[in-house]
């Protein structure tokens, strides 16, 4: 053992470690997405909750909610979308907060590995799920009678931004995760922050038929400025402000939340 | 490469503070390359926090430490390619099977997939987990689970490996056993530092003692050296009436270095040789026509020897139990 090859290695530095950078990203992300296979109950539920919100707002409520112009089902997919990213976010924190529980993460910590890694692949992950889970709720508002009014290229665009807004919350989420370091916890912390930024939006209802004191709320917060921006992409209508405003919240978001996460990371590990 | 250093591991008056919490109080240690060095001491001593600065976890407020030469604090990177840490909870994940974890390791620490897959195998094998190597881990035993920490910690081959409490909360039978791959890891030619409430731990696996309290080192020495100073344990025979007593212990006298003390119908002998007095102390009983009724043998524990290297029982260990009336115990 005392032969070990390791002795003589020097640690790598700036575009030298870039290779470890990747290798460890790469397996550790698939690692996350392992977690999908082997508790399927994860991706289950987070796909059963915005199914259940879909058939239930179609076939049960949507008849009384009255939208400006065209079908409610079209007004709706796309707060579905919007819904759907928000709450698998939580997963970004759950699955930190777990990896802190456990004490995997202090074991990474004396490994000779790009510890910034870590967060990366949880984002990745992340990422990945979420274009799944958008793919399969596109094919459910297509089974219940949603359509794209625009073309593909817009459409294409509208799930960017969405994967965009996803990325920017995992941030968010990454630092409540490693923040309260206990998975139920980090459930139970994300609700009440999630709740009123999905159902205090244009998700499900038009803002104009909230009491006014809530509308300047509800129209101008990120939920619903994405939201928009995804409805014009694929409603049709002037889009290009709509984008620019929802763009503009994830950036500002990953300016806030990505320095923050790494910070917390840091300190925590 | 540089020339490979005496010292595995040393580190010289190492400080750390958790608030207002002294967790480490000035500790030096020093460990020989291919030496099993045990740091011994209760609950909150600061071993754990030990094993963290050295380990690079956990950054000390000052004080200096190197791992094969290599400074723990400025060469953090390359220190971590020499060790390998199997911490107090077996860090793992639950969700992979053993040799998914394993593989997993393997490929953070720059090693290739294949090296990684052939070790990953040899290491299964060796900790008799070969069968379990496809299950999830969520389904293993504690002393599974410990067995592919210690393995996880290894797939690199480190030369230097820190074991912290490697088996609180183990049977005995898997104690037993994660010993024997101590020894084997020792005898390949690594330097394991491990960490240890259990006296009898360190003296079956340790060369080199150092008893930690408060955070600071209250005694250092080998095993034997430090049991001759800490107390002995001591060898009580019972016998069926007071004269069968006093004709044993006139027998027995000359059998340790200590000389046997009659009370009543039992009779005391101090050890400092463990149970392997007790084997002679029989025999000459034997030949002696002398059969005891009742034997039993008080080890010296830890709180013995906190007793007697500080005058007083650690604050978190149970009292002694002389005083244990009196105080009342803590829950345990």
């Amino acid at each position: 053992m005392t032969d070990s090859p390791l002795l003589g290695r020097a640690p790598k530095r700036g575009i030298a470690a870039l290779p470890g950078l990747v290798s460890d990203t790469t397996a550790l992300t698939k690692r996350n997405l392992l977690m999908f296979r082997r508790v399927p109950q994860l991706l289950v539920f987070a796909t059963i909750q915005p199914i259940i919100f879909v058939l239930m707002f179609r076939f049960v409520f949507g008849g009384a909610i009255n939208v400006p112009n065209g079908s409610y089902v079209d007004f709706l997919m796309p707060g579905v979308f919007v819904q759907t990213v928000v709450f698998g976010a939580v997963g970004t924190a759950i699955g930190l907060a777990a990896d802190l529980k456990t004490g995997f993460i202090e074991r990474f910590k004396a490994l000779p590995m790009a510890h910034s890694s870590v967060l990366i692949a949880r984002i990745l992950s992340d990422l990945t799920r979420n274009i799944f889970v958008v793919t399969l709720m596109t094919s459910v508002g297509f089974a219940v009678g949603f359509r794209v009014h625009t073309n593909p290229a817009q459409f294409l665009l509208a799930v960017l931004l969405l994967l965009a807004f996803g990325v920017a919350l995992s941030f968010i989420f990454a630092t409540v995760g490693i923040m309260v370091r206990e998975p139920e916890t980090a459930q139970a912390a994300a609700f009440p922050v999630m709740a009123p930024l999905v159902f205090a939006s244009s998700a499900f209802v038009p803002v104009e038929s909230m009491p006014g004191w809530l509308q300047p709320f509800a129209a101008n917060q990120p939920v619903s400025a994405v939201i928009t921006a995804v409805r014009s992409l694929v409603l049709g209508g002037p889009a290009v402000s709509d984008v620019l405003i929802a763009t503009a919240w994830c950036v500002g978001i990953v300016a806030v939340a990505a320095p923050s996460a790494i910070w917390m990371y840091r300190k925590a590990v | 490469m540089t020339s490979m250093p005496e010292l595995a591991i040393q580190a010289q008056q190492i400080r750390k503070n958790f608030g207002k919490v002294v967790a480490l109080d000035g500790v030096d240690l020093s460990v020989p390359v291919g030496q099993i060095f045990g740091l011994l001491g209760p609950n909150g001593a600061g071993k754990t926090t030990m094993i963290r600065v050295l380990t690079t976890v956990l950054r000390a407020d000052s004080g200096t430490a190197t791992v094969m030469g290599r400074s723990v604090s400025r060469e953090a990177p390359s220190v971590r390619g020499l060790i390998g840490l199997a911490g107090q909870y077996a860090a793992l994940d639950p969700n992979l099977t053993g040799r998914e974890n394993l593989r997993l390791v393997g490929s953070l620490t720059q090693i290739s997939g294949r090296i990684a897959a052939q070790r990953s195998d040899e290491l299964l094998e060796r900790f008799s987990l070969s069968d379990a190597g496809n299950r999830l881990v969520r389904t293993y035993s504690g002393g599974m689970r410990r067995r592919l920490d210690l393995a996880a910690a290894l797939v690199h081959r480190p030369p230097v490996i820190f074991l912290d409490e490697p088996t609180t909360g183990l049977d005995p039978e898997s104690r037993v056993e994660l010993w024997a791959v101590i020894k084997e890891l020792v005898a390949d030619g690594a330097t394991i530092l491990l960490t240890t409430q259990y006296m009898e731990e360190a003296d079956r696996l340790a060369d080199q003692l150092a008893v930690i309290d408060h955070g600071a080192v209250i005694a250092e020495g080998t095993p034997t050296e430090l049991k001759r100073r800490l107390g002995s344990s001591v060898i009580e025979l019972g016998f069926a009436d007071d004269a069968t007593a006093t004709r044993a212990a006139e027998l027995l006298a000359g059998t340790s270095t200590e000389e046997p003390h009659v009370t009543g119908r039992g009779v005391q002998i101090k050890s400092n040789e463990g149970t392997k007095l007790l084997t002679r102390l029989l025999r000459t009983l034997d030949q002696g026509g002398i059969e005891p009724e009742t034997l039993t043998v008080h080890e010296p524990s830890l709180d013995d020897v906190f007793l007697s290297l500080t005058g007083k029982p650690t604050e978190d260990s149970a009292p002694p139990v002389e005083a244990a009336g009196k105080r009342g115990r803590g829950a345990r």
